[in-house]
């Protein structure tokens, strides 16, 4: 009987201490996002203490101060500019990688194999051997200071991990719906569109969440395409807003990384269990 | 020649196909012209994006090329430049080899404790859960390097912390023997994903697997080194290709913090960042080029090297 009840004591204080232990941990890799937010709500920007509460009350006026922008260009308008990006993004990886992983999963056509140990050995490829060719393939295009290096590549399936991770979950429909749909008449794109498409969302949803969060944070694919301010994203902006900041202007620059975060972190909260169940099946960060 | 069905026919004219007399070809060979049909994107990526550029790339690695005029063939002297003229370039090597080094194992072993801490069945599992992953969304955002440059500064969230305990702490960020951790430090900081695999890992290990170990008479450590951990190799070897392959391509916040100089006295010089500076500011693009081949190969040895090893330490299961 004592021992049962020393048991269950000892596994309670065990419990307690990997609560504390967590949440702890929880507090620590929230802290800085947290100090961040503070100080751009304090005047001037700078809290000059460790805490989150801000010394001097709180203000808005950073958050209209850094919206001017950089080089009187607004921010509203470099948040425009990430959105057509990413959300060009999105459609052209949900349209290119179904249209693929469809072709791998469910049509038996010659050297299928080979294509698709092609597509997956390309994931793994350091993206660094490509990009200097790739920018004098795009610049002989005139293509610089314009979106089309920056989306075209989602249309052309460039991503192959989404490919990869639509022909898993592809491979999971069972192959009865194709065959029923066969029979009321539908070829390979009816099936595409009306089987396949609908069943495959949670994947495609996986696909538009990290595509998006991606090509809203990338800074290399902007910085070498786009030079001139109206046509700047949300990262570079922010780079350039650097130039500009001095100890005393500080807040502004916060303000604006606290709003470029919160895209990112709306996308978190809507597709949070997609997800964590898209990272498990394809490694993705 | 087989005969097609009626309802494959019938499909055949509603999408139009008899215009290019689709409806004369063998069962196989439709699915051969729909297969590809299907893939023409990715063909075209293929082709126009990526093996063309890698052939490019690698014709470009032996010329002297400014992208301003014609590039000059000029044999191997890009790489015997590299590896026997070019300090910045070890520099580069160094600190990328150290960055590596050091954070793909620390993430590992940070992301693994953490998933055993968070698999004991605690309450609130998927709040601890997003609280740590959302940092590895914004852990390659311009954001948290702007973010990280003030807590790692010299009047930044660290110093201000240590204050009241009477320590005043230099300027990390500032300083080339520091600057490199406050980079690993910011990979520790966005260790979610793989800790997210972690934990799925964990969740398919059979759990009479314990209970057998248990009547045995092993303990919680055993259990770890002898149950847990062997089967959670694949997963292991899974993040750590991952974490490698990742961690040789980190740029953003090694650019920011040191404003695209890799500095402080290179101390920050990511081989990316050195990339970037050859290619596109001193516009040396055979030189990056030769670079990013060279890369390639360690890359290909490196998971070459991984996936060869893993036939002795990756557990697939008893028919091995």
């Amino acid at each position: 009987m004592s021992v049962a009840i020393r048991r269950t004591a000892r596994y309670e204080m065990r419990r307690f201490l990997a609560y504390l232990g967590v949440g702890g941990l929880a507090f620590v890799m929230l802290y800085p996002l947290l100090w961040m937010l503070s100080a751009s709500l304090t005047p001037g920007g700078l809290i000059g203490s460790a805490g989150l509460v801000p010394p001097r009350g709180v203000t808005l006026e950073n958050y209209q101060e850094g919206w001017q922008g950089i080089g009187g260009v607004g921010f509203g308008r470099f948040f425009v500019n990430s959105l057509i990006v990413s959300g060009a993004a999105v459609v052209g990886n949900i349209v290119s990688c179904s249209l693929a992983a469809y072709a791998f999963a469910r049509i038996d056509f010659k050297w299928r194999r080979l294509w698709f140990a092609l597509a997956l050995g390309s994931i793994l490829l350091p993206a660094q051997v490509l990009i200097i060719p790739q920018y004098i393939l795009f610049r002989s295009f005139g293509w610089i200071n314009t979106y089309f290096p920056l989306i075209v590549p989602k249309f052309l399936a460039h991503d192959a991990f989404f490919v990869f991770l639509m022909v898993q979950f592809i491979r999971g429909i069972p192959r009865e719906l194709d065959q029923a749909a066969r029979i009321d008449g539908c070829g390979h794109f009816g099936i595409y569109a009306r089987i396949i498409l609908p069943l495959t969302m949670p994947a495609l949803a996986t696909t538009a969440a990290f595509t998006f969060i991606t090509t809203w944070n990338d800074f290399f694919g902007p910085l070498i395409y786009l030079t001139r301010p109206t046509l700047f994203t949300v990262p570079i902006a922010l780079r350039g807003f650097i130039d500009a900041t001095t100890a005393s202007s500080l807040g502004p620059l916060f303000a604006m990384s606290v709003l470029s975060l919160l895209p990112v972190l709306g996308f978190f909260l809507a597709f949070q269990r997609l997800l964590t169940q898209g990272i498990v099946s394809t490694g993705f960060r | 020649m087989v005969d097609l069905p009626a309802s494959v026919a019938r499909r055949d004219q509603r999408f139009g196909s008899r215009l290019i007399g689709l409806s004369r070809l063998s069962a196989g060979q439709q699915e051969n012209f729909y297969g590809y049909l299907f893939l023409l994107p990715w063909f075209v990526g293929m082709v126009a994006i990526t093996i063309g550029p890698i052939l490019a790339s690698l014709a470009l690695a032996f010329t002297d090329y400014s992208i301003m005029a014609a590039p000059r063939w000029v044999g191997l002297a890009n790489f015997v430049t590299m590896f026997t003229g070019d300090a910045r370039y070890f520099s580069a090597v160094r600190t990328t080899l150290a960055y590596v080094g050091m954070s793909v194992p620390l993430v590992l072993i940070w992301g693994l404790a953490l998933a055993l801490l968070l698999n004991q069945g605690l309450k609130f599992l998927p709040v601890f859960r997003a609280i740590f992953y959302i940092p590895s969304l914004l852990g390659s955002s311009v954001a948290v390097a702007i973010l990280w440059f003030y807590m790692f500064g010299k009047d930044g969230l660290i110093n201000l912390a240590l204050r009241p305990l009477g320590i005043q702490g230099p300027s990390y960020i500032g300083n080339p023997s520091y600057a490199l951790y406050t980079l690993i430090v910011l990979n520790l900081w966005a260790f979610g994903s793989g800790m997210i695999i972690f934990l799925a890992g964990l969740r398919q290990i059979p759990t009479e697997l314990y209970e057998a170990a248990q009547l045995d008479g092993a303990g919680a450590w055993a259990k770890f080194w002898r149950v847990t951990l062997p089967l959670l190799t694949p997963v292991l070897f899974f993040n750590a290709v991952l974490g490698l392959v990742g961690g040789l391509q980190a740029f953003t916040s090694a650019y920011v913090v040191s404003n695209g100089t890799g500095g402080p006295a290179d101390a920050t010089l990511l081989y990316q960042v050195y990339l970037y500076q050859r290619g596109f500011v001193n516009l040396n693009m055979g030189y990056a080029c030769a670079m990013a081949w060279v890369l390639l190969t360690v890359v290909a040895v490196c998971t070459g090297f991984l996936f060869w090893s893993a036939r002795f330490w990756v557990f697939y299961g008893e028919d091995r």
